[in-house]
This record gives C-alpha cells, structure tokens and sequence, in this order.
C-alpha cells in the first residue's frame, strides 16, 4: 500500500514541478522519476514472478466500486519489461532531446506525458477494476499521442497523431462495449465478473466476448488489419518514442490477450485458430510491405507488424495447446510469445535509436539517401547490426531463442492426430520460416543500404557519431539481447510463473511442467560455440593472412575503373525483383520518366509503395461516408440565423418527440378500446 | 562426430568429381578429382586486396559464413549415430545458422559499394528466402511420419514400407537436390561458369574477396555440397550398421556429385525473373510430400 501512495505522490509532484526548471533539469526529473517509478514497481514486479502475487484492495468510489491492485506473474513479466525500454528511452530521449532545447514548453509537455505514459502502462498491468482500467488507458493513449505529435508543426506529424488518436479510441469503445456487456449481467467491474460471466453462460458468449476484447487490442497491437495508425505514428515520432512505442505500447495490447485469455474461460481451441491465423497474415503481410519502404523508419514500423505476429502465433499455438489439452503446446507457445515480447521490445527499441542516431546526424529517413555510415558512425552501425540479425531471428541473438520455442512448439503439435491441427500447423510452419526469409531480404537491405558501401548523397554537414548518453543506454540493450541469445535458460526459468498461470487454466491437465530449459540451454550452448568458433577462424585468418601482401585497391567495376556513386545498388533496386514478384498483392503508385532522344536529359522512376488493407478498410469507408455527409453541406450556410434555428429545431423535436411518442401511444390505446 | 568427419572427407573430392563429370561429358579429359581443394590451398597462400569502401564487415564475414557451415554440420547425424550437436528440434538451429551465415555474405556484398555486388547480394538474398519454407515443411512432414523432432531421430526411424513411401522419398529426395541447387548457387538456378557479371548470383557477390578468404569460400562451397549430400544420404541410410552404412554414404556422395555434374552439362539455366516462381513452387513439393504423409498415416480414411 505505501509503495502506491509513494507511487502517486512521485509522480504528481514531478509533474508539478518540470513546467518550473530549467531545461536541463526538465530532463534529469524525467530521467529521475521514470527510475524511481521503474525501481519501486520493479521490485512489486520481481516478487510477483518469484511466485508472491500482491493484492491491494482500494475503497475506491460510488461509481466505480472497489478497485483492486492485483500484480500477478504476467503482469510482473510486462512491467519489468515495460520498465526496462522505458528507462533506456528515458536515459536516450534526454541525449535526442538535446536539438529541441529552444522549445522549451514543448518539453515540458513532452516530459509530463512520458511520466504519465510510463504509470499509465503500469497501472494497466496492475489495475484490475473495469472503470479504472479504462481511465488509465485513456491516460496512456492521450500521453503517447502528446509524445507523438513533438515536432506538431508539421503536417505529417500532426495527421498521424490524430489518427493515433481516432483508432486507438476504437479500440477504446470495443473495450468498453465488452466490460459493458459484463458489468450489465453482473453487476459489478471486478475483473473477477468476467470470468465468472464466461462460466456462466455458453461457451460460444464467451468466445464472443472475447473476440470484441481481441479486436480492442489488437488495434493496439497492432494485427491486421488493424494496422494502419501504426506505421504512420512510429516515423513521426521521436526516435526514443518510436522505440517505446514499438516495445511496449504495442505489447500493452498483447497483454490485453492473454489478461483475457486467463479471465474468459471458453472454447480456446477456436480462439486459438482464429489468433493463429490472424497472426500468420500479420506477420507476412507486415514484413511483406516492410521491404517496399523508402523510409527506414516506416520499414521499422511495419516489422513491428510481423512481430506481433510473430508473437500471435505462439499465443494462438498455446490456445490450441489449451484446447487440446497438450501440455507441451502450451509451454512452448506460450514462452515462445511471452520471451518473443521481450526480445521485440529490446531489438526493437534499439534499432529505432539506432535510427534516431541516423536521423540527427543525416536529417533524413530515406533509404535511397543514406548510404556507407558505417563509417562515420561505427558504433551505431555496430548496434544496429546485432539488433538486425536478432531481429531476422538468427542466432547467436534473442531473437532466434523465442522463434526457436515456436518452431519447436509448431513441430510438437504435429504429433496430435487432428486434420485442421495439422494443416494449420502446417501453415504456421509455412509462415514463420516465410517470415524469417523475407525479414532476412529486408534487414540485409536496410543494413546495406543504410551502413555500407558509399554515401550516397552530399550531406552539407558532416556526419558524426552520436554522442556518448545515447550509446550507453543502447549499449544496455545490447547486453540483454547477448544475454537473452546466451543464457536463455535463465529467462524460461523466470518465465515458469506466468506459464503456470497458462497451464493451471485447464484443470484437466496433470500440472507436471514439461521440462524445456534442457533444450533451451542447447541453444545457448550453441549459439556460445557458435561465435567462439567465428572469433577463432577470424583470429587464425589474422593470423596467417598477417605475413602476406595485403593491398587496397578499387572495387571491381567490370574492368571500368572510374565508377561513381551511382552506380551503386540502391534500396530500391536490391529488392526489385521482389517487388515484381509482389506488386500484384500491393497498390504500388509508380511515376516513370523515361530517358529519350540522342541527348538524354532526365530521367527517373518513382514508387510510392501504398497499403492495400488501409485503401479498402479506411479510405474508401471514408470516401463513402464524405459523400454521404456532402448531401447535407447545405447545412452548414455561415448564417448565424440558420444555426439558431437549428437550436430551436433541435429544442423542438426533443421537446416534442416524446409528448409525439406519448400522443400516438394513447391513441393505439384509444383506438384499441374501439 | 563421425558425419562431421566423413562430410570433411567427402568435401574433398566433390567438386572435383562434378568438374571431372563435366570435363568427360563435354569430350575433355579434365583435372583430377582433387585439384580445386588444391587451388582452395594455393589460395589460401595467397595475399589479399581489400576494396577501399569496404569495412570491416567486408573482412568478418567470410569467417562468419565458413563458421555458420561448420556450426551447420555438426548437427547433421550419421543414420542412427548422432551429431555432434543433437538435441530436439536442431534442425531449426541448422537452418537458422545457416541463415546467420547467408546474413553476412550478403552484406559483405553490399560493403564493396559495387555496382554489382548488389546484384548478386539481391539474388541470392530472395532465392534463399523462398527455399526456406519448402526445408520447414520437409522437415514437418518428416516428424510427422516419424513422431521426432531432431534429425537424428528423424532419420534413425525413417524407413520406407509401402510405394506411397517410396514416392515420398524420391519427392523428399528431389527437393533436397534442389535446396542444394539453390543454396549452392548451381545449374540450373545460377552459372558458376558464367563470365557476365550481370548474370551471377553467387560469383558476382564474391567478386572482391581474394587470398585467404576467397578460400575459405570456395572451401564452405564444397562443405556445403558435402552437407547437402550427407543429408541425402541420411535419407536411405535408415539404422543400418556402421559398416554398411560407410558405403552408401559415399555412393550417394558421389552418384549426387556425378548427377550435379550431368544436370550443368544437359540443362540450361532458367531466366532469372523466373528463379523465384520456380523456387517456391518447391515449397509445394514439400506440401505433396506432407500430404502424402496423412496418407501414410491413415489420415484421409
């Protein structure tokens, strides 16, 4: 209870008093208060997965009843994690924030909302009461959208926020339309109703109330196609938030899933197919438009969709488990989606920084631009390579251990003797290695591009290095992704809490744990090996290549030995051939100059790659409904008299409607008696 | 241990046995069986010449890529002996080490800044991509028959009963050779012979590396083949003994060595724009032979 109060009280008074200090401290309060915030939960968080949940019960008020404060294993799981990226995007921020300083309210502002962002996150994870749950998720959604729209002088950023803002109160109402649902039926807004509401009615109740819950927060997840505010938002906001943002404000709504998963007890065999199958769309078709993008950060935006894919398919993969009764299935799906979250709120938020880095030293996102910082900046390329290979899940990284616990469940379902099973299986198995290959054809482009080879454009400023504050908080990144690929028995042994919460839901299951940290720790053995054996061929290839002739030349150019930068692969051009092949599946928009004529003058082509489920579930709804609202456009006239009138008009009728109601209703009475 | 050490023996002579089919197949007397391991040792003698964009990536990688084939053969197992690496689901691993090692070769090509490297790095960057499904429901299909999810256990159980088996293992068979075609860069995917930069896959990538390096490319090729090969192998080696087995071993070895020989010398290669259809039809393959499976399994009575 008194850490709560303390809680509150740290962070009211931060509030209070960032608007009055100087720019600096603005900065080091944030800094300050976020490490606070993270250590006090932190330790709630540890004790919870060390197996000693916390409840506390609030008085609360009238309207919303008694609010519970219940930190269970997998809510321990999330706000360690939540603390973790938001205490490196803290640390990072600080350093990026350094070129606003001129904007001084802006930062107050910007301060303020990452304070509350991080609280509201964690009260998500802790609050267990309907109303409160909502209100702080409200906090959290208008604190991103405050953080996104920083730079709010540019159009650009200013749209993708309010479209932030409209889809993420969708997913509001879809929440709210289901607490409402129960809180009718059982009077109360403890989450407890709700399972207590699935159990009592039909299975079938249950299954749909858990998809109105599953498309609230896959909205905020991120699943297609409830996908298109996120690579919007992710770009235009500061490196440090697009980071957070892809880390864990996403994973809020995977933790939304699997909170509704534990509380709705129904049919999980079907949710478990629906999730799976929604996840493996989301994870192709995300990393399928990631390797179209020009802008490095769109591209980042739009893996984060093949991640949350990704972790859909372990999460659906356990539901079958669950369904099924296989003990197995739910433990390795289940740990493969709950380490997958981790592993993508590291890689993720590092490769953002890293991009961040990019952004101010170059000011520009397009990939067609940057070229050969390696350079220039061989710690951040540093960075952002290892978060690229953990990212195309290979190993000796992080990546691959969660990827490998899913392929590993995948394969251990096909042992069950069920033709649906299997087949979707199947498709599981087809996604995820699609998934892997093609995230490979696009990190190598991204890597390529971005990292290697010449620049590709005169930048009037030098490029530098990015300053020290913003390395070492990717550096501790860095650390726990190593960690993670090398040691990641340690972390399934963390996880055997929130699993057991998993395995305890189906009563009919002999809750004897499957022991998986044995093949687990081969993994990390492998991976060990894996790089001792890179380090001593290098050293041996030093070694012996250290007595020869070693020169510098030129690249090979065919014989041609003047080549200019040009002539370089570009972005666009390295996944050509994949374009091709995929246009049919895109709304690619193309402008094409052709070169003519003896003397040549310019020419050019263009493509602006454009998504096909936000043309059909947004663009044209929307077009439909402008059309219809134009009908009444003369309306709104700009006569001051006209609208009074409308007052009126509008006083009448709901004045009027009623006694109308009354009117008629007497009269079918009368008549009647007749 | 004893695949790791019979697949080294094999990498020796394989692609000298494919040059050698192909010599005598277009009425030349050719090299002996064992000159390109020793043109891999001359170079490996040799000083290099490092291109002037290039990083240090350009210098890590081929170490990275020969350590990944290296990592990658320690799974395979032998019939019924295991790998030096087993453990459930280690094919996954296989795969996915591989894929480490494809990761900076193809970067490695990007970091020269050539006009061609690219090109190459492109290629092999969406051909890969698209062989991988076509192994992971091989694979799938495998365990299903089979109840196992590590190679040796896969293979140590693998037997063949009845004529639907049979096909199942000649398809199995058939898209092996291909992911070998495709990972190796060879007929009819790519042209190892070819001299227009613009028509490379593999060659164009490597086109800078020189000295120690190149050699231990050209080396990983062949270990690679060996690789492919040894899982072929495995296939039709079932739980036989030791004895036995040795032999069959190194008749697949080299029937493959000689069947890649005989395909570079009576095919064409395939347009380029083409590869990739081609390529994931192979994933359908793989789904005929995991469909042939439910049959084996009584799944559709």
């Amino acid at each position: 209870m008194a850490i709560i109060t303390a809680f509150i009280i740290i962070i009211l008074s931060a509030i209070v008093v960032i608007p009055f200090v100087s720019v600096q401290w603005k900065g080091m309060i944030t800094v300050a208060t976020v490490t606070i915030i993270a250590t006090l939960s932190s330790f709630i968080a540890l004790r919870a997965l060390a197996g000693v949940d916390s409840e506390y019960l609030f008085k609360g008020s009238l309207v919303t009843g008694k609010i519970p404060v219940r930190i269970d294993a997998l809510s321990g799981w999330f706000i360690l994690i939540i603390n973790f990226t938001c205490l490196t995007g803290a640390l990072y921020g600080m350093q990026y924030m350094k070129a606003y300083r001129s904007q001084k309210d802006n930062l107050s502002l910007h301060c303020i909302s990452f304070i509350l962002m991080q609280s509201s996150l964690i009260s998500i994870c802790s609050l267990q009461n309907t109303i409160a749950f909502l209100i702080a998720w409200e906090i959290m959604a208008l604190s991103s959208f405050i953080l996104i729209i920083f730079e709010h002088h540019k159009r650009d950023t200013l749209n993708a926020g309010i479209n932030f803002l409209i889809q993420s109160h969708i997913c509001i109402m879809f929440m709210t339309l289901g607490f409402i649902w129960v809180a009718l039926k059982m009077n109360s807004y403890d989450f407890q109703a709700i399972t207590l509401f699935a159990s009592s009615n039909s299975l079938l109740t249950g299954v749909a109330l858990f998809l109105i819950f599953f498309i609230g927060f896959s909205i905020k997840a991120g699943f297609v196609p409830f996908h298109t505010w996120l690579p919007y938002a992710h770009p235009v906001s500061p490196a440090h938030i697009s980071g957070i943002m892809s880390g864990v404000i996403i994973k809020i709504g995977i933790y939304g899933i699997l909170r509704m998963l534990l509380l709705i007890k129904s049919d999980y065999l079907v949710i478990g197919y629906i999730i799976l199958f929604i996840s493996i769309i989301s994870g192709i078709y995300g990393v399928m438009l990631a390797i179209i993008q020009h802008n490095l950060k769109r591209l980042l935006a739009y893996h984060s969709i093949e991640n949350i894919g990704i972790i859909g398919m372990g999460i659906g993969l356990g539901c079958i488990g669950l369904g099924k009764g296989n003990n197995i299935l739910i433990e390795l799906g289940f740990a493969g989606a709950l380490l997958h979250t981790l592993n993508h709120s590291l890689f993720k938020s590092l490769l953002f920084y890293a991009s961040g880095n990019v952004h101010q030293a170059t000011h520009t996102m397009d990939l067609d631009k940057l070229g050969g910082l390696g350079k220039q900046m061989p710690q951040t390329t540093f960075l952002f390579l290892i978060a690229a290979i953990a990212i195309c899940g290979l190993p000796p990284f992080n990546g691959f251990v969660s990827e490998f616990l899913i392929y590993n469940g995948l394969f251990k379902g096909l042992e069950g003797s069920d033709k649906t099973m299997l087949s979707s299986i199947v498709c599981g198995i087809f996604g995820l290695a699609l998934i892997g290959g093609l995230a490979l054809l696009c990190f190598t482009k991204a890597f390529g591009t971005v990292f290697l080879g010449t620049p590709r454009h005169n930048f009037q400023y030098t490029t530098r290095e990015a300053g020290l504050g913003k390395l070492i908080p990717m550096y501790a990144g860095l650390i726990l992704i190593t960690t993670v690929g090398l040691f990641p028995k340690i972390f399934i042994i963390a996880l055997s809490k929130p699993l057991n919460l998993f395995i305890h839901l189906d009563n009919n299951i002999n809750t004897v744990s499957v022991p998986i940290t044995g093949t687990i720790s081969m993994i990390g053995l492998c991976s060990g090996v894996f790089l001792c054996l890179t380090g001593l061929i290098f050293i041996l290839r030093k070694r012996i290549s250290s007595n020869r002739t070693q020169t510098v030349d030129i690249t090979w150019g065919c014989g041609y030995t003047a080549p200019t930068v040009k002539m370089q692969y570009t972005a666009s051009s390295f996944v050509r051939t994949y374009r091709k092949l995929a246009e049919p599946l895109f709304s690619i928009r193309k402008n094409k100059k052709e070169i003519t004529g003896v003397f040549p003058k310019t020419g050019g082509q263009e493509t602006h790659p454009y998504d096909k489920v936000e043309e059909w579930l947004i663009d044209y709804p929307l077009h439909l409904l402008k059309r219809f609202f134009n009908r009444f456009i003369f309306l709104q006239n700009g006569n001051l008299q006209f609208y009074i009138l409308y007052g009126v008009v509008f006083i009448l009728l709901v004045l009027g409607i009623p006694s109308l109601f009354d009117y008629v209703k007497s009269l079918i009475k009368f008549l009647n008696q007749i | 241990m004893i695949s790791f050490i019979l697949i080294i023996l094999a990498s020796i002579f394989f692609s000298g046995i494919i040059i050698r089919t192909k010599s005598i197949t277009s009425g030349r007397k050719g090299p002996g069986i064992f000159q390109p391991i020793k043109d891999i040792i001359r170079l490996l003698r040799k000083g290099s010449v490092y291109s002037k964009t290039s990083s240090i990536i350009f210098q890590i990688a081929p170490s990275i890529y020969f350590a990944s084939i290296v990592m990658a053969i320690m799974v395979i197992p032998f019939g019924q002996y295991k790998g030096i690496i087993s453990f459930e689901g280690d094919f996954v691993f296989f795969a996915s080490v591989l894929g480490t090692g494809k990761f900076f070769s193809i970067i490695s090509a990007l970091d020269t800044g050539s006009s061609f490297g690219g090109m190459g790095a492109s290629r092999e960057a969406l051909f890969s991509m698209f062989a991988e499904p076509a192994f992971f429901i091989l694979m799938g299909s495998f365990s299903l028959l089979t109840g196992h999810t590590s190679f040796q256990q896969i293979f140590a159980s693998l037997h063949f009963g009845s004529y639907i088996s049979y096909i199942l293992g000649a398809l199995a068979t058939f898209v092996l050779v291909m992911i070998t075609v495709v990972e190796n860069s060879r007929m009819p995917i790519d042209d190892p012979n070819t001299h227009l930069e613009l028509t490379m896959v593999h060659e164009v990538m490597i086109l800078d590396n020189s000295g120690f390096d190149l050699g231990m490319i050209s080396y990983a090729t062949n270990l690679k083949f060996a690789m492919y090969g040894a899982l072929i192998a495995n296939l039709f080696m079932g739980s036989f003994p030791l004895y036995l087995s040795m032999p069959i071993f190194f008749g697949i070895q080299i029937i493959f060595a000689i069947a890649v020989g005989f395909l570079e010398s009576f095919t064409a290669r395939f347009r380029m724009n083409h590869n990739a259809q081609y390529i994931l039809a192979l994933s359908s393959v793989s789904l005929l032979i995991f469909l042939g499976v439910l049959l084996v399994l009584g799944q559709f009575s």
